[in-house]
C-alpha cells in the first residue's frame, strides 16, 4: 500500500481529525508530528477525505496543519523469541528500555522495538528442503528459557509453500533469514525468526477448535472444586473495589497449572504492577523450578497512561497468548480490568459523537467483548498437538452492581462466573467469591456429586442463617442449627484460603480430592450433640482441626497427625455417617 | 510572537470560541475583559474554530474582547520560594507576596514509568493513632478520606499537615469555603507548619475552571519536590468538587454524559491525578490524601466509587471519627510488621474487641440484659473511643501502642484478649 500523507484539521482530547489524500484503511497506524515528535495513532473512522484518529499519547501541543504520516499497516505485535519475561506497555514497548531512554517519565513519542534485534538465538532446523508448508507450521526451534520456541511460517501467508532453503543449526538474530520458501507460482519469500501480526485479528492457524474439557488447576479450592475453569475456557471475576479481584488474579498467576501466564494490567494501579515486578523474579515456577518471571509476560498500561493504548493493550496481550498457543503450550491470559478497557471504548465513542447506549457505553460494546473472549480456546494444531488460551478477566462494575452493561455483556460469553461480594470481603473472607451467585460450565477436579452435596449444605445453611437473623438462635431447631454450623465450617475450612501461606494457597488436585472426602464424611454425619452450646463447641473444634490440617504439607507426617486428630474428634463426637454421604464415598479412599 | 484576536465567535458558559490559526491544543491564552485579565486554555480545535475555557468564567466576556495566545501550556513556577506561599488555580499569589515566574514547569505531565517505581514500604507517621496504629499510611500511598458534608475533614487534614512526618506539604483546596481557607491558614501558621507548606486554593466563590487546575498544579509542584529527594505529602480537599467542575465543563461542551451526568472519562481523569503518587527509585516520594465527600453518604456515587477503584484503600470519616471498620489501608501490611512486634497483634485484638463492643451495644439498645463480659466490653468501647479514636489525640505510634495495652489491662484479663501469651507477658502493664 502506498504511503499517504495528511494534515491535522481538528483536535478534541485524544482524538485528532486529519485530512488526507490517497487511500487510508480503517485501523491503520499513522504518526502525527507535533514539533518534530511523532506520535503513534490509529485510524478509527473515515469520512470522505477526513480520517478520525485516536492518538496513543497525550495530544497537548498539536496544532492544525501538523503533518500526519499514514503507514499502511495495522497495529501489530512483533512475534518471535524473546517475549517471555518482558514488561511491555500496551503498544509492546519494553518499559525498562523506555526508562533507559527517557528516564523517570514515559515521554511521548519514544518507541522501542518489542524484541531485541541483536540477541542471538540457537536455531535448530526441523523442516527439510522440499517440504510443503503452510502458515502456522514450523521450520525449526530455538530454546527460550525452559520452552522450545517454534519458528513458524508467518501466519499471514496464504496457500502452500515449498521450502527451498533452510539455515543450518547455529546462532542467528531474529532478523536474519533462516529459510527461503516459494509459493505455487515460484515466488520467493524469506523467513526470519520474527514477524508481525495485526493485534486486532485472531490467529487462526489451527486444524480445529476443540471443546474445553480439561480443568485448569488454579489451586484455589473454591474455584477448582466448585466453580472450575477449563484450559481454553473463559471466566470473569466481577467485584466491587476492595473485594480482592487483583489479589485473586495475582495468586492465580503464581500457582496456576499452566505453561505461560500473560498479565494484562489494563487501566489499573501502577503499584500493583510494581508488586508483581518485585515479587515474580524471586519466586520459582513449581513446574520448572526456574524463576516465575521466565514464564510470564506483563503488559502494563496503568490507569494514568494514555487511554487509547489501554484499548490496544488487551489486544496485544491476547495476540501474544495466541502466538504461544501455536507452539502447543497452555497459556493463561489475565486481564485486569476489562471495565477499564470498556471505558476506553466509551471515551472514544463519546469523542466520535456516536449515539450512546446504556450508561453511555457504545452500542458495539457487547460484540467487542464477545469477540475478545472468543479468542480463547482449546485447539488442535497442524502438527497434531494441542494448545490453549484461557482468558480470565476482572470486571469492576460501578457501585459493585452487577446489573451494569460490562458485567452483563461479559456474563453472556464466559464459561465461568466468579462473583466477588462486598459482604464476604468485609468479613475478610478470602477469596471473596460468593458461592451462592457464582457458576461454572466446566468440569471440576472433584466428583460433581460431592460438589453438589457441599453446595446444598451452603445454600441450606445460608437460608437458616438469614432466618436466624429474624427469629434468633432460640427460634431455630437444633437440627437446623447444626446445618448452619456445618455451613460455617465448610466456608471456613474449604472455601476460604490463606493467600499468604505458601502451603494453604497452593492446594493441588490430589489434596482437594482427599480433603473433600473427609469433609463429606464430617459434614454428612450425625453426632451425639445435646444442645446448641455443645454443637457450637464441637464444630468450632472441628473447624480449628481442619484449619490446622490445611497448613500442613500434603501427606507429610504432620498432615497425617492432624488427620488423626480430626478422626479422634469425629469419634468423640459420636459421628455416624448418613446414607447419602456413604453412597457418595462408597468408591472413595476413606473407610 | 503572540497572536492576538479581537473577535470572539461564541460564548457559552465558561467556554468561548475564536477563529484562529496555528493554535496548539492545550495552549494558554490571555483574555482581557472589562473586569481585567484572565487565562484561558484551548480544549478543542475544529479547523480554524478554537474553543477555550476561560479561567475567570464567561461572565462579562464581550465578543469584542482581546484574546492573546501565549504559545505555551499551563505551567507553574518551581523553586524553594514556593514554601509558605498561597496561590490560586491560575498560579497567581493569594497572599500578599510577589508573583513567581522563574523556572516554569509544565503541569499535568506524563506518568512515571512503572519500572522506575519502587515498592511502597516506608511508614508515614501522622501521630494520629487511628491512622498510624490501625490503618498505617505508607509513603507513596494514595488514599481518599470518604466523608459526608459536615464532618470535620478539613480539621483532620490540618492536623495531618501539622503532625505528619513529611518534608514538604502541598495543600490543594477545591471549592473551599472561605472560612475553611482561613482556618487552614491560621491553623498551619499557628502550628508552625506553614514554612514547609505550599497552598493552592480555589474557594467556592472562584471561577469553576480554576478548580480544575488545582490538582495538576499541586501535583506538578509535589513531583518537582520529590525529584529533589523530598518526601512530599499532598493534601487535597475536596475531590468531589473537582469532579463536579469537570462535569460542569463537559456538559457545557455538550459531551455525552455517562453516570449521573459525569463525563465518561471520570475514572481516567481521577486516576491520572492519583497515580502521581509515587516512590521514585533513589529519589523522593509523593503521598496523596484526598478528601472525597460522598453526596448522601452513598459510597456507590460515581465519584467515591471510581476513587475506590483507583486508590489503595480509604479512610471513612463518620461521626467525627475515623471509622475503624470501613477504613482500610491496603499497604499497611507492607510496614506494620516492622514497626514494633506487638503492633499487628494488638491492632487485630483491639479491633476484634471493638467489634464485639458494637454488637454488645446493639444488644443493650434492644434491652437485653448485660453479662459481666458485656459490661467489660462496654467499658472498653468507651475508653477506646475517648482515648484513641478522638481526632484531637496526638500520640506517636509507640505511645499509642502503650496506651492500647493500658486500655486492655484496665478492662480485661490477659487471656480474654486472644493475644498470644508471649506478647502479653512482655507488654501487659503491671498494675
Amino acid at each position: 500500500m502506498a504511503e499517504c500523507i495528511g494534515k491535522v484539521v481538528g483536535i478534541n482530547g485524544n482524538m485528532v481529525s486529519a485530512q488526507f489524500e490517497g487511500d487510508v484503511s480503517l485501523n491503520e497506524i499513522c504518526y502525527v508530528s507535533a514539533d518534530g515528535t511523532k506520535l503513534k495513532s490509529e485510524v478509527i473512522r473515515i469520512r470522505g477525505n477526513v480520517a478520525q484518529i485516536q492518538v496513543y499519547e497525550m495530544t497537548g501541543g498539536i496544532k492544525c496543519g501538523d503533518p500526519v504520516e499514514f503507514t499502511g499497516e495495522m497495529l501489530s505485535a512483533e512475534l518471535g523469541p524473546g517475549l517471555l519475561g518482558q514488561i511491555y506497555d500496551g503498544l509492546q514497548n519494553p518499559l525498562p528500555l523506555l526508562a533507559e531512554q527517557a528516564g523517570w517519565f514515559l515521554e511521548r513519542g519514544v518507541y522501542v522495538d518489542g524484541l531485541n534485534a541483536e540477541k542471538k538465538w540457537e536455531f535448530t532446523p526441523t523442516a527439510h528442503v522440499g517440504d510443503t508448508l503452510r502458515a502456522g507450521e514450523y521450520i525449526g526451534t530455538v530454546p527460550e528459557g525452559s520452552f522450545t520456541h517454534k519458528i513458524f511460517i508467518p501466519f499471514y501467508l496464504q496457500g502452500n509453500y515449498t521450502l527451498r532453503h533452510i539455515a543450518e543449526k547455529g546462532e542467528y538474530t531474529i532478523k536474519e533469514t533462516v529459510a527461503v520458501i516459494t509459493d505455487e507460482r515460484g515466488r520467493e519469500t524469506e523467513i526470519s525468526m520474527s514477524f508481525k501480526w495485526p493485534v486486532k485479528r485472531a490467529i487462526k492457524c489451527y486444524s480445529e477448535r476443540l471443546a474445553p474439557v480439561e480443568t485448569m488447576e488454579t489451586k484455589v479450592r473454591l474455584v477448582d472444586s466448585f466453580f472450575p475453569v477449563a484450559k481454553g475456557g473463559t471466566y470473569c471475576t466481577p467485584g466491587p473495589f476492595g473485594a480482592g479481584k487483583t489479589v485473586l488474579q495475582h495468586t492465580t498467576s503464581k500457582y496456576a497449572d499452566i505453561d505461560i501466564v500473560i498479565i494484562a494490567a489494563c487501566g489499573e494501579r501502577a503499584g500493583e504492577v510494581v508488586e508483581t515486578l518485585t515479587e515474580f523474579p524471586e519466586l520459582t515456577d513449581p513446574k520448572t523450578g526456574r524463576s516465575l518471571m521466565e514464564r510470564t509476560i506483563i503488559i502494563c498500561n496503568t490507569s494514568s497512561m494514555p487511554v487509547a493504548s489501554r484499548e490496544a493493550s488487551v489486544y496485544t496481550s491476547v495476540t501474544l497468548a495466541e502466538y504461544y498457543r501455536q507452539m502447543g503450550l497452555n497459556v493463561l491470559l489475565l486481564a485486569d480490568s476489562t471495565s477499564r478497557w470498556a471505558q476506553a471504548l466509551r471515551e472514544m465513542s463519546g469523542r466520535l459523537e456516536e449515539i450512546p447506549g446504556e450508561e453511555a457505553f457504545p452500542a458495539y460494546l457487547e460484540s467487542y467483548i464477545a469477540a475478545f473472549y472468543e479468542r480463547a480456546g482449546y485447539v488442535r494444531l497442524p502438527d497434531g498437538t494441542t494448545g490453549s488460551v484461557t482468558i480470565g478477566g476482572t470486571v469492576s462494575p460501578a457501585g459493585g452492581n452487577f446489573e451494569e452493561p460490562v458485567t452483563q455483556a461479559t456474563l453472556k460469553v464466559v464459561g465461568a462466573f466468579h462473583g466477588l461480594s462486598r459482604e464476604r470481603s468485609d468479613a475478610r473472607k478470602y477469596p471473596a467469591i460468593d458461592p451462592l451467585i457464582s457458576w461454572s460450565k466446566y468440569n471440576g477436579v472433584i466428583d460433581p456429586a460431592k460438589s453438589a452435596f457441599c453446595k446444598e449444605i451452603l445454600t441450606h445453611g445460608n437460608e437458616i442463617g438469614s432466618m436466624m437473623k429474624v427469629v434468633g438462635e432460640e427460634g431455630t431447631s437444633l437440627a437446623d442449627y447444626i446445618i448452619y454450623l456445618k455451613e460455617e465450617m465448610l466456608d471456613a475450612v474449604y472455601l476460604q484460603q490463606n493467600s499468604f501461606d505458601s502451603v494453604d494457597a497452593n492446594c493441588g488436585t490430589a489434596r482437594q480430592r482427599y480433603v473433600i472426602d473427609k469433609l463429606v464424611c464430617v459434614l454428612g454425619s450425625d453426632y451425639d450433640l445435646g444442645d446448641k452450646d455443645e454443637a457450637r463447641s464441637f464444630f468450632n473444634s472441628m473447624r480449628q482441626e481442619f484449619i490446622d490440617w490445611n497448613y500442613t504439607e500434603f501427606l507429610s507426617d504432620d498432615f497425617k497427625k492432624a488427620e488423626a486428630e480430626i478422626d479422634a474428634l469425629y469419634n468423640r463426637g459420636g459421628g455416624k455417617m448418613s446414607s447419602a454421604a456413604e453412597a457418595l464415598l462408597k468408591d472413595g479412599e476413606l473407610r | 510572537m503572540n497572536k492576538v484576536y479581537n473577535r470572539i465567535e461564541s460564548i457559552i458558559g465558561n467556554v468561548i470560541t475564536v477563529k484562529a490559526v496555528d493554535v496548539r491544543y492545550n495552549e494558554l491564552a490571555q483574555i482581557t475583559t472589562r473586569f481585567g485579565k484572565s487565562l484561558a486554555q484551548v480544549n478543542k480545535i475544529d479547523g480554524d474554530t478554537v474553543s477555550l475555557q476561560v479561567f475567570a468564567g464567561g461572565q462579562g466576556v464581550s465578543t469584542g474582547d482581546e484574546v492573546r495566545f501565549l504559545g505555551h501550556e499551563m505551567r507553574v513556577s518551581f523553586s524553594d520560594d514556593l514554601l509558605g506561599r498561597i496561590f490560586n488555580g491560575s498560579g497567581e499569589p493569594r497572599d500578599k507576596g510577589p508573583a513567581l515566574t522563574e523556572n516554569m514547569k509544565p503541569i499535568g505531565g506524563p506518568s512515571v514509568n512503572p519500572t522506575k517505581r519502587i515498592l511502597a514500604q516506608r511508614m508515614m507517621r501522622t501521630n494520629i493513632p487511628m491512622i498510624d496504629m490501625f490503618n498505617t499510611l505508607v509513603v507513596s500511598q494514595k488514599l481518599p478520606i470518604f466523608s459526608i458534608s459536615g464532618e470535620p475533614y478539613n480539621q483532620l487534614l490540618a492536623r495531618i499537615a501539622m503532625q505528619a512526618d513529611a518534608d514538604v506539604i502541598v495543600l490543594g483546596g477545591m471549592g473551599l469555603k472561605y472560612d475553611d481557607f482561613l482556618y487552614f491558614k491560621d491553623e498551619l501558621s499557628r502550628g508552625g507548619a506553614l514554612s514547609k507548606t505550599v497552598m493552592f486554593i480555589h474557594t467556592a466563590a472562584d471561577p469553576t475552571v480554576e478548580c480544575m487546575m488545582i490538582p495538576d498544579m499541586v501535583l506538578a509542584v509535589a513531583e518537582q519536590f520529590a525529584l529533589q529527594n523530598k518526601d512530599v505529602l499532598v493534601l487535597l480537599t475536596d475531590m468531589t468538587n473537582f469532579a463536579d467542575a469537570m462535569k460542569e465543563i463537559a456538559i457545557t461542551q455538550e459531551q455525552v454524559p455517562s453516570n449521573r451526568g459525569y463525563p465518561g472519562d471520570l475514572y481516567s481523569q481521577l486516576a491520572s491525578r492519583y497515580e502521581k503518587a509515587v516512590d521514585f527509585a533513589d529519589s523522593g516520594s509523593v503521598t496523596v490524601l484526598a478528601v472525597t465527600t460522598m453526596p448522601g453518604d452513598d459510597v456507590t456515587h460515581p465519584v467515591p466509587d471510581n476513587t475506590g477503584y483507583i486508590t489503595e484503600g480509604q479512610y471513612y470519616l463518620k461521626g467525627g471519627h475515623i471509622e475503624p471498620f470501613g477504613s482500610l489501608s491496603r499497604l499497611k501490611q507492607n510496614v506494620n510488621g516492622k514497626t514494633r512486634k506487638d503492633h499487628r497483634a494488638l491492632m487485630d485484638a483491639m479491633i476484634r474487641l471493638y467489634s464485639a463492643y458494637k454488637d454488645t451495644l446493639e444488644k443493650k439498645n434492644m434491652g437485653f440484659s448485660m453479662s459481666r463480659w458485656d459490661e467489660k466490653l462496654l467499658k472498653y468501647g468507651q475508653l477506646f473511643e475517648n482515648k484513641l479514636m478522638d481526632l484531637s489525640v496526638n500520640l506517636t505510634l509507640e505511645e499509642a501502642l502503650d496506651l492500647g495495652w493500658q486500655i486492655l489491662a484496665e478492662c480485661f484479663e490477659k487471656q480474654e484478649t486472644g493475644i498470644k501469651s508471649d506478647l502479653t507477658d512482655e507488654f501487659w502493664p503491671v498494675k
